[in-house]
């Protein structure tokens, strides 16, 4: 277990780049503290898994330093670093029977037999393949694989760090929840420092303590899925969180107030004037419809009911809003209005989050 | 859905019909039918019956060819099997050099069996050939038209020259497949060399070895052309496998009976390998499937 630090750290897989847009992960400087769990959330391509391999030691850095409890191991090989990871597809050694591929780390490291029959069985448990044990791995399901794989990963209690990428990709919808679950139980049980990258958010909120949201080779936000929801700190985290994600509209903030469409509106906090591409940020948790001549002017155009909810799709002068509606509440065709809940007003300034000004 | 029969559909096969009867069954039937009957020239052909196969089968000469052949094709698979798995395991993965490693690999594919022949025979020469000369110069007794071990060590070294490449293309398209999260995994693992070889890379490679072993067998167990222009079978019988013997037989001395049942026993041989070869092979993929 381990406190791994990132120290400027940049990768690009050109031999020589120039520009900025030749890192495939961008300047970094980042703690991941001692026993937490954390998401590694983004949409495919941000570098996510770039950054994940750098710390596993299966790729080196372009620039910068790599520390496991303040010692630097950005050159050390994976063996040298001690940690577990998970693929995103299925590793196990086709001729080897699930015991033997669940012992395979332990045995590698030399471990004592009796520890490693006990450890074996109390992992099989855990992943519930108790009775499969003896069976070949060669002809088990993608998702008995991947449990095995998993298995693997968790095998040893004295890892530094264990890494997941994308682990549930191949799993059915209601073993992934049982596997999340027990991950998740595993990390209160051992503490071990957890990095879990995903483009699920559902699979990064629930797992994680801290979820850390990466975009185009940069992180863009480390938060609690609270923090996350409520103020997102690039327009990114708003649209890529939430379903459906933050509406974003163009808007001119003067103060506490803002024009959207040429209707002006309050935002109960002051933002001062800031520069750059303004844009005003709201979930759609935070809209309500109206009827009445206050709040920006909308044409509905669609309502789609998810079941516990309502999601109603309205034109806001060409910029698609989303609007939650409440199972139980009536959408009539005179609402033509959209008002906004100024707690849930964010303003930012070239895609980036401006800070209210405390008053 | 019902299917549709139509029963001229089968004249569709017609021209592979006569194909494969002008190419494999009717000369495979004459041989048969020498094998049953004596002649004694003037195209006047006797029944003989089971005579001929009994007679190989008594003939010493026959068992002394076969001896030589498994020996040879167990000598070649046991060289060229691990040799080309070790090549491949070492050819880069891309790239320039791996092109370039294919190009040269496939190269001593592409050459006939008996320009092979030929550039070993004139390679080993002790007179002009640059293998037989340097040997020679440096005080090592080989000639491979006197000496038998020097003629089976030729004969072995051409045919591991000429073949390997084979097994090392096949092993390494075998290799190329495996995914890079396996070995990921296995450093991860704290994994081995040997372990990485034996518990990935020798399962996933398994399927095109079985191919190479079976092809490498037939090829030794028929081979003919590349010792005949290197020794002619010679010094003596030492390297008269069994399809020179054959040709010794059948041209040489138009023992044309004796020949067809030692062609036919010969045949019976290959296929019944082939057949057991086969049956492991599609054991393996089944083990495979499920």
């Amino acid at each position: 277990m381990a406190k791994i630090t990132l120290d400027n750290l940049a990768h690009s897989y050109l031999p020589n780049p120039t520009g900025e847009d030749d890192y495939a992960l961008k300047e970094l400087n980042h703690d991941w503290l001692d026993g937490e769990a954390y998401a590694l959330l983004g949409s495919s391509g941000c570098g996510k898994s770039t950054l994940l391999n750098i710390i596993s030691g299966l790729l080196h850095p372009s620039q910068g330093r790599i520390l496991f409890n303040d010692r630097d191991v950005t050159m050390a090989p994976t063996t040298q670093r001690n940690i577990a990871q998970v693929f995103q597809f299925p590793v196990v050694y086709d001729t080897m029977t699930v015991r033997d591929n669940l012992a395979f780390p332990l045995r590698n490291r030399g471990s004592d037999p009796a520890y490693i029959r006990d450890r074996v069985q109390q992992i099989a448990h855990m992943i519930g393949m108790e009775e499969t044990l003896d069976r070949k791995a060669r002809g088990l399901t993608a998702d008995a694989k991947q449990k095995i794989s998993l298995g693997r990963g968790m095998v040893r209690e004295d890892v530094n760090a264990l890494l997941f990428d994308e682990p549930l990709t191949v799993i059915d919808p209601h073993m992934k929840w049982e596997l999340r679950t027990q991950l998740k139980s595993l990390h209160h049980e051992f503490g071990h420092t957890m990095i879990y990258v995903t483009h699920d958010q559902t699979e990064a909120l629930t797992f994680a303590d801290k979820v850390v949201v990466m975009y185009d080779g940069r992180v863009v936000q480390m938060g609690t899925p609270q923090e996350l929801f409520e103020t997102p700190e690039h327009t990114f985290v708003g649209y890529f969180i939430g379903s459906p994600g933050m509406n974003v509209m163009d808007a001119q903030v003067s103060g506490d107030k803002a024009v959207v469409g040429g209707t002006e509106i309050s935002l109960g906090k002051a933002f001062g004037t800031p520069a750059g591409k303004v844009e005003l940020g709201v979930r759609p948790e935070f809209i309500s419809l109206s009827a009445g001549e206050a709040g920006l002017p909308v044409t509905i155009k669609r309502v789609e009911d998810v079941g516990r909810h309502k999601i109603v799709r309205a034109d806001l002068q060409g910029t698609e809003i989303n609007v939650i509606v409440e199972e139980g509440e009536n959408i009539s065709p005179d609402m033509n209005r959209i008002v906004f809940d100024t707690a849930g007003v964010n303003v930012y300034a070239d895609s980036w989050r401006v800070a209210p000004k405390v008053a | 859905m019902n299917k549709t029969v139509n029963q001229k559909a089968w004249f569709l096969i017609l021209p592979v019909l006569v194909l494969v009867a002008f190419s494999a069954v009717i000369p495979l039937m004459t041989v048969v039918n020498y094998s049953v009957q004596d002649t004694f020239g003037k195209n006047e052909f006797f029944w003989a019956g089971l005579e001929w196969f009994e007679e190989m089968l008594g003939s010493q000469r026959m068992w002394d060819a076969l001896g030589r052949q498994i020996t040879f094709s167990a000598i070649i698979l046991a060289i060229e099997i691990p040799l080309g798995i070790f090549v491949a395991l070492n050819m880069p993965k891309k790239g320039f050099w791996a092109s370039l490693c294919l190009v040269l690999m496939s190269l001593p594919l592409l050459i006939p069996w008996n320009v092979v022949g030929t550039i070993w025979q004139i390679f080993g020469r002790v007179d002009i050939g640059l293998l037989g000369h340097t040997l020679a110069a440096m005080g090592i007794d080989y000639n491979y038209t006197q000496n038998p071990t020097a003629a089976w060590i030729t004969v072995i070294v051409m045919d591991v020259w000429h073949w390997t490449s084979l097994v090392a293309l096949l092993a390494y398209a075998g290799l190329q497949s495996i995914p890079d999260a396996y070995y990921q995994a296995a450093k991860i693992d704290q994994a081995n060399r040997w372990k990485v070889f034996r518990f990935i890379e020798l399962p996933k490679i398994m399927g095109v070895l079985m191919i190479a072993i079976l092809l490498r067998f037939m090829d030794s167990f028929m081979i003919y052309t590349e010792p005949f222009v290197v020794t002619g079978g010679g010094p003596g019988n030492a390297t008269t496998f069994l399809s020179i013997d054959l040709v010794k037989m059948a041209l040489g001395q138009f023992d044309l009976g004796p020949a067809a049942a030692f062609s036919i026993m010969y045949y019976l041989v290959i296929l019944l390998v082939s057949y057991v070869f086969y049956t492991v092979m599609t054991n393996l993929d089944k083990r495979d499937g499920h």
